[in-house]
């Protein structure tokens, strides 16, 4: 299925993109799309950590996902 | 009507709005944090600051802290607004006003609100520095 991915901050840097598209099995949980997103783009481990966003929320790592949801790279906040 | 304003802007920020909006005839006192750009970080003189913002997820979070304030703490109104794009030293990058009927609760809430801003919210700041630019908080 296809996801929408942002990135934000320095994950953007990183990786050279604002969005992109990423294919992932059907059923597959956050965690899953960690780790083939790592494979794909090891720039991201460059990072001490991040959070993942799903449709505008924090997402746990055992969160489903369906198609088309949207999910956002959250490096490090330091907003205020 | 309701006793929350959130808002992120590219505009200057207007304390007058943030203060006007919590002011209440219920209410002892009004506690107000500014942030403002400082000039150096680690003895560096820094030029400029951008922030860059998740903007729908971001007043999501924003909203949320409002909330929870209300509902932790004795407060009747609070504003949280936050800028975003290029700032310059000096400049307000958010500000923070609640209204309580006494001020230990006002103090309070705006303590949490701002520091649950910083670890939640997913805004960026990106330093400007006279020979380069990092992003605050990254560690890469």
């Amino acid at each position: 299925m296809k996801m929408n991915v942002l990135l934000f901050g320095i994950s953007a840097d990183l990786i050279g993109a604002s969005r992109l598209e990423f294919e992932l099995e059907k059923q597959s949980s956050v965690a899953d799309f960690k780790e083939l997103f790592q494979e794909k783009y090891s720039n991201v481990t460059q990072l001490n950590s991040y959070a993942v966003a799903v449709n505008e929320n924090y997402a746990s790592d055992d969160l489903k996902l369906q198609e088309n949801d949207v999910i956002a790279i959250i490096p490090p906040v330091s907003g205020g | 009507m309701s006793n929350t304003s959130v808002k992120i802007t590219a505009e200057k920020l207007d304390l007058n709005a943030c203060y006007a909006f919590v002011a209440d005839d219920s209410c002892g006192g009004i506690a107000v944090f500014v942030g403002t750009v400082r000039n150096s970080t680690q003895n560096k003189e820094v030029t400029q600051l951008d922030f860059s913002t998740y903007k729908p997820m971001a007043v999501k979070e924003m909203q949320k802290i409002a909330d929870q304030a209300l509902e932790s703490f004795e407060i009747e109104k609070i504003a949280i607004h936050h800028a975003e794009g290029l700032l310059q030293i000096g400049d307000v990058p958010v500000i923070i006003t609640v209204s309580a009927p006494h001020r230990k609760a006002a103090f309070a809430a705006c303590q949490f609100a701002i520091d649950t801003l910083k670890e939640t919210v997913p805004i960026w700041k990106k330093e400007h520095f006279s020979d380069g630019e990092v992003w605050v908080n990254a560690h890469p």
